[in-house]
């Protein structure tokens, strides 16, 4: 049971990763990870909603008609989603200006609903909950790098703190604007897949279909 | 067990209950951290406010700066001082026709629309009580976005104190760079009018030397930003202009005429056109 807790948790992390493997969620983390500090509020955000609607869902999963599964699903996501808004609103007003409509955009995030329906729909409330706190980890693990990428090479800095100084402040590093665009994340979401998928072979897609070996034994010409 | 989950009237009974359920966390949710908010939300705005006028202390409470700025409500065509009640919001009155004039093509070089007949303006007052700086609501629309932001003027209605912007989505890295404070530094001690008192301040595409005519009046444009930095031209000009504050501020310079004889702030330490 210890060992199967430990894979719930940490599977999602590397070897079962919502972005990584699943390719999920791309959408906030294109928007939200231009600078550390929005980042790690969305990671907060997204886990604890992942967390909790996989913990209510579960406990309620055997009373759910499976008509009506997926707006119930739903219905206590958005619940959820709205509450934690609601805490951003008045413990992080500036993030939350920030992150603006990508709380609420929370409640479309396929990771939250899709681990909802995959998992919570069938296995008991404490697994449940453990399994959302390990993809919003997962997610984590993928927006803290992109986060702190971005941030470094686009603007020289963590979390405001100025590390590389600018150009236009006196100092040396010539900020990578493309870094601050959304276009950049997918880049180095791409790289993220490549490393992880050079390090474990076995996430590695087989292909569509196979080419053929060239059937002419003569040149073209 | 699941045969019985499927009728009809479990199935309306479990919507029913998780509905109730929902609505009643989020309702107190809501309620019960609105207070919190606000307060938030006002404290936000003074910051930006005190950021503006280039008054901020991070290491003093917010509030306790805020505490020598006057808040006060100007109508915006005759310059007059109005009452108004506490609650009353800028940016809800212009979208509000009952609160707010539309404005025709050709007067509106802000492209905002509709304004406000009302307006805030907020006094700051130094120890003594003298009026150190008038800060002015100013808003616009730049590349892609309306930038909001405060001009911070000094006593004379006329010397540029500091200009800041508190929410816009320009690129970031280029019509960003409003939010540069190297940027924003340029704009001290520029003056908004001419001799005769038309509007003179604007945004000039390169670098003002202190070689280029009426220096004074004029502030460097964003690299890779013309239309950012045309943006906040306009603005700037309608705010300052027949349209905007220029009634008002018209008569706080006459009243500081009156009453504050030696200007020293001409002679600030500011030299003419800084590169």
């Amino acid at each position: 049971m210890a060992e199967k807790t430990k894979d719930i948790l940490l599977g999602p992390i590397f070897d079962n990763n919502p972005i990584a493997l699943q390719i999920l969620g791309i959408c906030s983390a294109l928007a939200v990870t231009s600078n550390l500090s929005t980042t790690v509020t969305m990671c907060i955000a997204l886990t604890a909603v992942t967390a909790f609607s996989n913990l209510f869902v579960s406990t309620i999963r055997n009373s759910i008609p499976s008509s009506i599964r997926i707006i119930v699903q739903m219905t206590i996501i958005a619940s959820l989603v709205i509450v934690v808004d609601q805490f951003l609103k008045a413990y992080a007003y500036s993030i939350s200006k920030q992150l603006s409509v990508f709380v609420g955009l929370i409640i479309t995030n396929c990771i939250v609903m899709g681990r909802a329906e995959a998992f919570a729909m069938k296995n008991p409330p404490l697994p449940s909950f453990l399994d959302g706190i390990g993809n919003g980890l997962g997610y984590s693990v993928i927006l803290l790098g992109l986060g702190f990428t971005r941030e470094l090479l686009g603007a020289g800095s963590l979390f405001g703190h100025q590390i590389l100084p600018k150009v236009s402040d006196g100092g040396w590093y010539m900020t990578n604007g493309m870094m601050l665009l959304p276009p950049s994340a997918f880049f180095l979401i791409g790289l993220f897949i490549w490393a992880i998928r050079a390090w474990k072979p076995a996430q590695v897609e087989a292909d569509d279909f196979k080419m053929k070996p060239n059937t002419r034994v003569s040149d073209a010409f | 067990m699941a045969g019985n989950n499927e009728s009809v009237s479990k199935t309306l009974l479990v919507a029913f209950l998780v509905c109730v359920v929902c609505g009643v966390v989020v309702a107190t949710a809501a309620v019960s951290l609105r207070p919190v908010q606000n307060e938030n939300k006002l404290l936000d705005k003074r910051k930006n406010i005190l950021q503006a006028a280039g008054m901020y202390d991070a290491g003093k409470g917010v509030n306790e700066q805020f505490e020598l700025i006057e808040r006060k409500f100007v109508d915006i065509d005759s310059g007059d001082y109005v009452e108004m009640p506490e609650s009353y919001d800028q940016r809800k009155a212009a979208k509000d026709p009952k609160q707010s004039e539309r404005l025709s093509g050709d007067v509106d070089t802000a492209s905002i629309k509709s304004q406000a007949k009302v307006a805030e303006v907020y006094l700051a007052k130094d120890e003594n009580g003298d009026l150190s700086r008038i800060i002015l609501p100013v808003h616009g629309y730049g590349l892609w976005s309306t930038l909001y932001g405060f001009l911070a003027l000094e006593p004379d209605a006329n010397t540029v104190a500091g200009l800041g912007f508190y929410e816009h989505a320009e690129t970031p890295g280029l019509g960003g760079e409003v939010d540069n404070p190297k940027w924003k530094a340029l704009w001290h001690g520029k003056k908004l009018y001419g001799d005769q008192g038309e509007v003179e301040i604007q945004v000039i595409k390169g670098t003002v030397e202190s070689n280029t005519p009426n220096a004074e009046h004029k502030v460097d444009g964003l690299a890779g930003a013309t239309l950012t930095s045309q943006g906040v031209s306009n603005l700037l000009r309608f705010w300052v202009g027949e349209n905007g504050f220029r009634p008002y501020l018209q008569r706080m310079q006459q009243e500081d005429s009156v009453i504050d004889v030696s200007n020293t702030v001409e002679s600030s330490d500011q030299p003419e056109g800084d590169a």
